[in-house]
């Protein structure tokens, strides 16, 4: 607002004048926006400069144990989280088999950015691989067991490795599966309308914990031991389904604000259902409900940390273990470490809202819905 | 004399739940014929032309296109729409898509076209319809009656042979209605079967072969245009006439 405010002004008018202008226009355009801007002033400044003194200017960047963090007047105690570090990102996986982790993130990271740059090629064939060979050798790599590779047990795993883990497989394995339901709850024929509304109705009607615990503790109870799998999968299992439930709902909303005429225009052509519903009415679905569909994945991004409920040391729960080590125990510990983890889940969730609005204004070139008369 | 037929609707009647929308409708059809619906709104004009092409179903009656009767056959279906073209009032492009892919998506997927083959007749059809050098834009970049033509040139890369057009003027600005219509009247010099449901009466006397009058679900009366301007039979369609008449 304020750049194309600025643009508009003929060149060589004193920034005084157009610095003046902005703040009248935008901060004091009447009684009541002035004063709000003035108590919002008055708060920044009451909040912003003691939380900035005890995370970093008071805070203490270097130290063995707890003594260096005690003491009057000390901040933060950043030390805590360097000695924890191996634990935040790996959980208790085997020192000597961290390299398999790195290696993960390192592949993760490079094929997810080749994906979100635009300007890389061969988008299609890194998305396959990301979706077909990357969770193999996540697989192979992390579980061992093969090549040679020592056994590390999934109970093992955790911190950020888990937290993102589960979090992205719940993303991608729950996209797919929560447009297949918002279509069958469209569906024309009545048995798989029924089943999705039913599927998705009961998930939506019971918390996140409920379904973790019926799927770590109930479904042992009902299936032999063969038959159940490692707890970490049903966690991954009972996590997707969940989203799911959430995504067929966002995707529903925009396969219902796309024009009757669309799926008309297209059958006239001689296009069946599917050719349809792939090439006009979900491109232009997906797109419109690009923004909610970002906030479900960031809800369940912050949403993974319940997993410690079931017995899972996730990102969250590392940390928490962390503040009751009597080795690091000051009145200072917990909140640093509470305030690097509400950094460390910020900094991924304000990612992805940015990325979803960099999307909204990139992708699919024309507007959706533009140019009706 | 026995023409082929291009359409032959027998005894057609449609529900919409208990209301009768269309009532005993029959209507024959030969190639290459300029038919001409017109009617009050709400006559069920647009539901007629939508059975031809199965965007609705009928529910007694038969209905044979090209040859090929539509029952619930889902083959049957395809093969109808495969021999018939639609143009809507509201367009309907597809705003994802640039025009050219508008014309091309479908040939791609329905008639199995290779990637240039379907491009060449797309652009040759966009040329025709006057509006090549728009191609590469979107739906949304164009005026109303560029975007109607571009829904002509998409129905046509699928080489129709019978085109149905529901209002194709109605959502458009006065200063574009011409534009339309001429490319609809070049399309007709070709041979081109086609049935048109509109209110421009000035084009239904230079265009049509025949006029039909729609009133409350039935078909009221047919006629070639002089006939039908100048000597309509039915009350209704005198009174019809000269209530949209009385605007021209
Ligand atoms: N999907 C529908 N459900 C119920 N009634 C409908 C539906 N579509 C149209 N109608 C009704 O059927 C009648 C005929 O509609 P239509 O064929 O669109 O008329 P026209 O095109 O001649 O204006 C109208 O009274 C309309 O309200
Ligand atoms: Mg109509």
């Amino acid at each position: 607002m304020s750049d194309a405010t600025l643009q508009r002004e003929p060149p060589g008018r004193p920034w005084r004048a157009v610095a003046f202008e902005w703040l009248r226009d935008n901060l004091f355009s009447s009684w009541t926006s002035a004063v709000l801007t003035l108590l919002s002033i008055a708060a920044l400044v009451t909040i912003i400069p003691p939380i900035l003194d005890w995370a970093i200017f008071h805070a203490v960047w270097s130290g063995e144990d707890r003594a260096a963090c005690l003491g009057p007047g000390k901040g933060a105690c950043w030390p805590f989280i360097a000695s924890r570090w191996g634990q935040i990102v790996y959980g208790f996986y085997d020192a000597v088999e961290r390299w398999r982790v790195d290696i993960v993130y390192v592949v993760g990271a490079i094929g997810l950015a080749w994906l979100m740059i635009p300007r890389l090629p061969v988008k299609l064939w890194v998305g396959i691989a990301m979706l077909t060979a990357f969770p193999a050798l996540v697989y192979v790599l992390l579980s061992g067991g093969m090549f040679g590779l020592p056994i590390v047990p999934s109970t093992k795993w955790g911190g950020l490795l888990l937290t993102l883990l589960i979090s992205l497989t719940g993303i991608v394995v729950s996209f797919p599966i929560g447009i297949l339901l918002a279509l069958g709850r469209r569906s024309t024929l009545p048995v798989i309308r029924i089943l999705c509304v039913c599927f998705i109705e009961f998930v939506r009607g019971v918390p996140l914990i409920t379904i973790l615990f019926m799927a770590s503790n109930l479904l042992p109870l009902f299936f032999p031991p063969e038959l159940t799998f490692d707890k970490l999968i049903r966690a991954l299992v009972a996590v997707s389904l969940f989203s799911a439930a959430y995504m067929a709902e966002v995707v529903r909303g925009g396969l219902q604000a796309i024009p009757k005429g669309q799926s008309e225009a297209a059958a006239a052509l001689g296009l069946g259902y599917w050719r349809t519903t792939a090439f006009i009415v979900l491109p232009q679905a997906l797109k419109i409900s690009l923004p909610s569909i970002v906030s479900s994945c960031i809800s369940l991004f912050k949403d993974t940390s319940l997993v410690s409920i079931i017995g899972f040391f996730d990102f969250l729960q590392v940390i928490k273990a962390g503040n009751s080590d009597p080795v690091w125990s000051t009145p200072n510990t917990a909140f640093t470490g509470y305030l690097f983890a509400a950094l460390v889940y910020w900094g991924f969730c304000f990612g992805m809202s940015r990325y979803s609005a960099y999307l909204e204004n990139t992708v699919g070139g024309g507007k959706v819905g533009a140019g009706r008369t | 004399m026995s023409e082929p037929l291009a359409i032959e609707l027998s005894h057609v009647n449609k529900w919409y739940g208990r209301f009768h929308v269309l009532k005993d409708a029959s209507l024959q059809v030969k190639k290459g014929e300029r038919i001409v619906i017109c009617g009050p709104s709400g006559s069920g004009k647009s539901t007629l032309i939508r059975c031809i092409n199965h965007l609705e179903e009928h529910q007694s009656g038969r209905i044979v296109v090209e040859g090929h009767e539509l029952t619930r056959n889902l083959r049957a279906i395809d093969e109808v729409r495969r021999e018939v073209g639609m143009v809507f009032q509201q367009f309907n492009l597809f705003p994802h898509l640039t025009v050219l892919e508008n014309c091309t998506l479908a040939q791609t997927w329905v008639r199995k076209r290779p990637k240039a083959e379907a491009d060449r007749i797309a652009l040759e059809l966009l040329e025709r319809v006057r509006i090549k050098d728009q191609a590469q834009k979107y739906p949304g970049q164009l005026s109303g009656g560029q975007q109607q033509r571009v829904a002509i040139a998409r129905a046509l890369a699928m080489e129709p042979k019978v085109m149905l057009f529901d209002e194709p003027t109605s959502a458009l600005d006065p200063e574009m209605i011409g534009e339309v219509l001429e490319v609809m009247v070049e399309l007709a010099e070709e041979g081109m079967t086609m049935l048109v449901v509109t209110h421009e009466m000035g084009f239904a006397r230079k265009f049509a072969d025949r006029v039909v009058f729609m009133d409350y679900g039935r078909i009221v009366e047919e006629a070639p245009p002089e006939e039908f301007f100048a000597n309509p039979k039915n009350e209704r369609t005198r009174q019809f006439l000269s209530q949209i008449l009385v605007g021209h």
